[in-house]
């Protein structure tokens, strides 16, 4: 019965995984890059929800509204002065300027912010729960971070599909250069995209610090298991993020189960093992693969 | 196409590999390790220290320079196999009694061997898949040293080696025999690098880096050339990692400051960028800034870091072949010839 709870919680976790992996999906999907800083960028939408919190004591939920407008801010401000001039140096160099970012972001949340662990309070519905059975209860927080997984989700999906930006988004995705022959501003689509994506991960990273104690250090692993959950889930598809994050959440869980320390390491050993089947079944490389994006 | 109508020379050109600046400067540097050689004899405890931690930044450097300047293989779990060597060498020394000395050279062919399956599993990886690949397979590393059940290795706690050299040697001896082991290390590994970038791999890793599917094309054998460097380079920071575990005597499994930690990604990529991204020199140089800084620069370690990164942004971005690369191209010389050049007329 305990196996159930696992694989019950591993599912909601899963949705949380799905959240943070949506904007680095988005963002690869784009421009091709992987971002090394999206964890952090999580992380400082949570230290600021906590300063707002702790400052003009609102709730967490109601400091999303200041949060997320000045991380599309922060997003874009970030492709334009860094990302963009990144883009243009190479394949390699939006890695080194994203992982200096990270270290930056890490070592100044530790300045500003202590080692300390912080938390955000979820508010009500934080330690509520249904009580299944005696061994299964489901927190009401899990489904509410599910529910937004699948409300981001679909919002970025019908955004894509039906909107002019999503148009431009996706044609900018296949091909940048054609994009812009006819007539669309591939600098503004991929600023856009930035900005969008920090905002999820802000979001995320809101979610994150209602969920579990954070640290200044803590948006290593949340870029680790984003992007874990991307790669299970098959890069290439919104909703395939969604089912890695899932098979994840349940990789965790049912390694917690075995040992309480095997909880990362349920996922990582999950994630090299797809590595595996992938290079051995010789798949379509991964590039290609994201050419289909969305 | 055959091979000679490449490589028959021009009758005005000629290939040069060898300039009189550089037989001078490979001759001079030879000249400096062997004078090196005598720090144990001619320097304080002081300074062998400082130098110990400069031969290992500059082992790093010339490891990730390696993956990323001639394979463009930007790793950012280097740090794994730093752990791999240090917790090896305590492995050997500790729990089975080994010369602490024979445990560290035999720790850095196990760095060797345990990268031989990761390259398997990582090399198939492109840029941003690979970078993030090589970290998960780093924190592996460190949770299961981390849950190593026997108390010489396990634990959060970290563990030390500093048994298996006091029962052997004093801590005099332990200081000069381990400045003689990083120095040798980087001179053998200097050499080898050094070597394997002037034969035929250092052309073909060049092109695998400049263009992957252009290079498999004409024939260069890419996993192959990627999977030496990614054993070499697993060897030579695991090297990196004995020398910490000998110099420190007690290492950290878990955490940005552990010996499997980050900052030593960050540390690499810092010293890559200001040396010179893809130049043999540059590491060594960007060795010798980052040690000078920690050395006579005194910052505390959240600015230091915040440092780190924000300068190898302001690099990658502004100054991105470094200031050797920099230089190189504005005087046209190279110090230690692993290029080919075109002379005109002689």
């Amino acid at each position: 019965m305990t196996w159930i709870a696992d694989i019950v919680h591993g599912i909601l976790l899963g949705g949380f995984y799905a959240l943070l992996a949506s904007g680095l999906a988005l963002m690869f999907g784009v421009m091709r890059i992987i971002n090394l800083a999206h964890g952090s960028l999580a992380l400082v939408g949570a230290y600021m929800a906590f300063l707002l919190t702790e400052h003009l004591h609102i709730s967490t939920y109601l400091a999303l509204a200041p949060v997320l407008p000045g991380a599309l801010v922060a997003g874009y401000v970030l492709q334009r002065t860094m990302l963009e001039r990144s883009l243009r140096a190479g394949e390699l160099v939006p890695l080194l300027t994203t992982f200096g970012l990270l270290i930056v972001i890490a070592n100044l949340l530790q300045q500003f912010f202590s080692p300390d662990v912080h938390s955000l309070d979820a508010g009500r519905i934080g330690p509520a729960s249904w009580h299944i059975s005696s061994d299964l209860s489901i927190p009401w927080f899990d489904v509410l971070t599910l529910g937004v997984a699948f409300t981001v989700l679909g919002g970025l999906q019908l955004v894509l599909r039906f909107t002019q930006l999503g148009r431009e988004l996706r044609a900018t995705a296949e091909d940048a250069e054609t994009a812009e022959l006819v007539g669309v501003n591939a600098r503004a689509v991929y600023a856009r995209a930035t900005a969008i994506a920090v905002a999820i991960a802000a979001l995320a990273g809101v979610f994150y610090g209602m969920r579990s104690g954070f640290d200044p250090n803590a948006g290593a692993n949340e870029l680790l298991y984003a992007f874990e959950a991307v790669v299970i889930g098959g890069i290439g598809s919104l909703w395939g993020t969604l089912a890695g994050g899932i098979v994840l959440g349940v990789s965790q869980e049912v390694g917690a189960q075995i040992n309480q320390e095997y909880f990362a390491l349920g996922g990582h050993i999950v994630f090299l093992a797809v590595l595996v089947a992938r290079s051995a079944s010789s798949a379509p490389r991964i590039r290609y693969a994201f050419r289909r994006f969305a | 196409m055959t091979d000679t109508a490449v490589a028959a020379p021009h009758p005005r050109f000629r290939v040069q590999r060898w300039t009189p600046v550089s037989l001078l400067f490979t001759g001079g540097l030879s000249g400096l390790v062997v004078a090196l050689a005598f720090g144990p004899v001619l320097l304080g405890e002081n300074t062998q220290n400082n130098l110990i931690q400069l031969y290992f930044l500059v082992i790093m450097a010339m490891m990730w320079n390696a993956l990323a300047g001639y394979g463009g293989l930007v790793s950012v779990g280097q740090q794994g196999f730093i752990g791999i060597g240090a917790y090896a060498a305590v492995f050997l020394s500790v729990q089975h009694g080994l010369n602490p000395y024979l445990s560290m050279l035999l720790a850095t062919l196990i760095g060797g061997a345990i990268a031989i399956p990761v390259a398997a599993v990582v090399l198939w990886l492109r840029s941003g898949a690979f970078a993030i690949a090589t970290w998960v397979v780093a924190e592996v590393f460190a949770i299961l040293v981390s849950l190593d059940p026997n108390p010489a290795i396990g634990g959060g706690t970290g563990t030390s080696a500093l048994l298996p050299f006091n029962l052997r040697y004093t801590p005099e001896q332990r200081l000069h025999y381990t400045y003689w082991a990083a120095l040798g290390a980087v001179a053998v590994l200097l050499v080898l690098l050094f070597v394997l970038l002037r034969s035929r791999l250092g052309g073909s890793l060049q092109a695998i880096r400049d263009d992957e599917e252009a290079a498999a094309s004409v024939g260069v054998r890419v996993l192959l050339g990627k999977g030496i460097l990614f054993v070499v380079a697993g060897a030579g920071c695991a090297a990196a990692g004995t020398i910490i575990l000998a110099w420190q005597l007690s290492v950290l499994p878990l955490g940005p400051n552990s010996v499997f930690g980050i900052n030593w990604t960050a540390r690499m990529i810092f010293m890559v960028l200001v040396g010179g991204l893809g130049t043999f020199e540059g590491p060594i140089i960007g060795a010798v800034v980052l040690y000078l800084l920690q050395t006579y620069v005194s910052v505390n370690g959240v600015w230091y870091f915040v440092m780190l990164g924000g300068v190898a942004i302001g690099f990658a971005l502004l100054l991105p072949r470094g200031i050797w690369g920099t230089v190189q191209e504005r005087f046209n010389v190279q110090l230690l010839p692993v290029g080919y050049r075109l002379r005109s007329g002689d």
